[in-house]
């Protein structure tokens, strides 16, 4: 499995991230005391430094999150608490969102992202990516359903199955997903 | 999951930094203990008659008295008469009258350590009083205390220029025969420190002590007292290191806290003697007694500790709040790894009428250690009103360590409101794996979640000791964000 000429399974997790690859988990992970700041503060400076850059210190970190925050619409309050701990299911996706703005990753896998999340949440959570879309960064969404998509317009839709992509689209693929299931994709590709 | 396992194994298999042994000649009494040794000890510091008097009292209560077996810790039989009593510095004769006459091999030490000794007193302003061995070996910023009346010496010091002060209040929170271990102290011990806050001063910097045992098979045995007069206040930080040895090290110390009325003693501890090695071999004993007495009404005295080292620890630092309206705190973050033991907690005695304490303790144990958090919360008939909360967390690092836990309350008064949290929890493969992905590395992973566990005891510690607490367990500026 390679990318950008490495092999990602020689790669350890961290070293994966540093490359910028950032994955946005379906069950971000609590770590109480932690504060959200430290966490994304090492995280950035673990980054730049093996971009050969400077790091940040707290000044200059606590302005560019500030930044970041303000355009995804996030409350500052957010960076003192501890890593999602106590955060509601829409909190602790935002809090993936936040990080993955932060980290500027080229190739973000958003897990399942719109899981557990109610409409308004599940919103917010859409405004957030569309706002990191840009032509470097890859994002890749992993979704069963449709209603994401409404609120961000993939370009491709790849339909995976047991570990190979089975057929490949535009949005118009998946919305014939919502109407149809999957088995016909299945039946399709076996045949 | 088995090679995280081995990841976090060898995490906390990192061996100790500190571990050197500076090479000075040290003037030691053969090892053995009687009656002779006490006097030797005695007469190598020009005691007065009291001093002696006390200390043979102390010795003689000392062969009555059997070593305690209750706490949670297991290690061979220690041989009293193959420790030698006494140790100091050559150059003890004629000592030092500032930094350019310390022997530089012992500022080398210091510089290893981390401690520069002029540049941290010059900057920090903080009065540094060092223990090197037995014998106090560099004081500063004497004169700037002494303005404000403070008296911040050495305990030999205190012993012949203030034996009024030292007569009224030695013993007097920690009896001589309080338990084995300061019987022996108090026939035996070397030296320490001696704090006396007038009525009414606040002490102008906060006072600092730092210990290192240096001497092979040496026991230590320092004499801490500190006196808080009413409506003082002191904030006092001592702090330990000690070289790599393959004996395994005896200290019995024993600290005396006294807050008179409306009279305030904070009292902190980064501790980080040598652990021994990964089999357990050589490291440092550390049966200690810290205990402080909140005399007057609305006395405060309050306990925080970052306990790294020691093969095993035995302590714990006690409040007997007398006073109406007292209060005794006690934060503690102890951490056990290898073969490490630790029975470790406090006693908030209360007494008086409206009386509160604290207690919030915070275990870490990986490798294959023992950690026991052992605390008594005791509501006297009388402590009509008395509060206590205790918080009680302990976090496991792999699988073959242990945690546990032994509160005991005893309430005799009716008012009383006593709470009691504890916690169990590990370090999921989950947690590392998330904090990775995020471009951190597992070992800056487990320092950050070690400390954000830890993180309500830090923020206890004066910032001068919060560096080195965070040196310790490798943390970054987390106070500096947000």
């Amino acid at each position: 499995m390679t990318y950008e000429g490495k092999d990602l399974l020689d790669l350890e997790p961290e070293e994966r991230a540093r490359e910028g690859i950032f994955l946005g988990f379906q069950y971000p992970v609590e770590i109480p005391g932690v504060n959200n700041a430290y966490l994304l503060k090492t995280a950035v400076n673990a980054k730049r430094k093996h971009q050969g850059l400077g790091e940040v210190d707290a000044f200059e970190f606590l302005k560019l999150a500030r930044e970041k925050m303000a355009a995804l619409g996030m409350d500052p309050k957010f960076l003192n608490r501890g890593v999602n701990e106590g955060f509601s299911g829409g909190e602790k996706k935002r809090n993936e969102i936040l990080q993955m703005a932060m980290l500027e990753p080229k190739l973000a896998i958003l897990d399942e992202t719109d899981s557990g999340l109610d409409i308004d949440a599940l919103k917010a959570v859409a405004e957030g990516v569309n706002s990191l879309r840009n032509p470097d960064r890859a994002i890749v969404l992993v979704t069963h359903y449709q209603r994401l998509l409404d609120y961000v317009q993939p370009d491709f839709v790849h339909v995976l199955s047991e570990g190979q992509i089975v057929r490949s689209g535009d949005k118009s693929l998946a919305l014939e997903l919502e109407d149809k299931g999957y088995d016909w994709v299945r039946e399709a590709a076996s045949a | 999951m088995a090679t995280e396992s081995e990841n976090i194994e060898s995490l906390v298999n990192r061996r100790y930094e500190h571990g050197f042994v500076t090479d000075i000649a040290t003037d030691s009494l053969p090892p053995g203990l009687d009656e002779g040794v006490v006097r030797a000890i005695s007469a190598r510091k020009n005691e007065p008659e009291f001093m002696l008097e006390w200390r043979l009292q102390a010795y003689r209560q000392w062969l009555t008295m059997r070593e305690p077996e209750w706490a949670h810790v297991h290690y061979p039989k220690i041989d009293f008469n193959a420790i030698s009593y006494f140790a100091a510095p050559k150059s003890d004769e004629d000592r030092p009258k500032s930094l350019d006459e310390v022997d530089p091999k012992l500022l080398e030490t210091y510089d290893k350590l981390g401690i520069p000794l002029h540049e941290r007193a010059r900057l920090a302003g903080v009065a540094v009083d060092a223990v090197f061995d037995s014998v106090s070996v560099a004081t500063t910023f004497k004169e700037k205390l002494s303005e404000a009346g403070v008296i911040f010496c050495s305990f030999s010091e205190a012993v012949i220029e203030h034996p009024e002060l030292v007569q009224k209040y030695l013993g007097s929170v920690v009896p001589r025969r309080d338990n084995f271990y300061a019987a022996l102290n108090s026939a035996v011990f070397s030296d320490g420190s001696f704090v006396y806050i007038p009525k009414g001063v606040r002490c102008p910097m906060e006072l600092s002590t730092y210990f290192r045992i240096n001497a092979a098979n040496t026991g230590q045995f320092e004499r801490t007292l500190i006196v808080a007069d009413e409506g003082s206040h002191v904030s006092y930080l001592e702090g330990c290191t000690a070289p790599m040895r393959d004996e395994n090290q005896l200290h019995a110390a024993v600290v005396e806290l006294v807050a008179l009325k409306d009279a305030e003693i904070k009292y902190s501890t980064v501790q980080n003697w040598y652990p021994g090695d990964e089999n357990g071999k050589g490291g440092i004993y550390n049966f200690v007694t810290k205990r402080g007495d909140c005399r007057g009404a609305n006395s405060k005295i309050s306990w925080t500790q970052v306990e790294t080292g020691s093969a095993i620890t035995w302590k714990y630092p006690s409040c007997l709040l007398r006073g109406e309206n007292s209060v005794g705190e006690f934060y503690s973050v102890a951490v056990t790894n290898n073969l490490q033991q630790a029975d470790t907690g406090t006693k908030m005695i209360h007494i008086g009428r409206n009386t509160s304490s604290t207690i919030v303790s915070k275990g870490i144990s990986a490798g294959k250690a023992q950690q026991a958090y052992r605390g008594l919360v005791r509501i006297m008939p009388q402590a009509e009103g008395a509060r206590n909360h205790t918080q009680c967390d302990s976090l496991l690092i792999g699988k073959e360590c242990g945690a546990h836990t032994f509160p005991y309350m005893e309430i005799k008064n009716p008012s009383a409101r006593v709470e009691h949290e504890a916690t169990t929890s590990k370090i999921s493969a989950n947690q590392l794996f998330y904090c990775r992905q995020r471009g951190i590395s597992e070992e800056d992973a487990v320092n950050m979640i070690v400390n954000g566990f830890c993180k309500e005891v830090f923020k206890e510690l004066p910032m001068e000791f919060a560096v080195e607490a965070q040196a310790l367990l490798n943390v970054s500026l987390e106070g500096a964000v947000g």
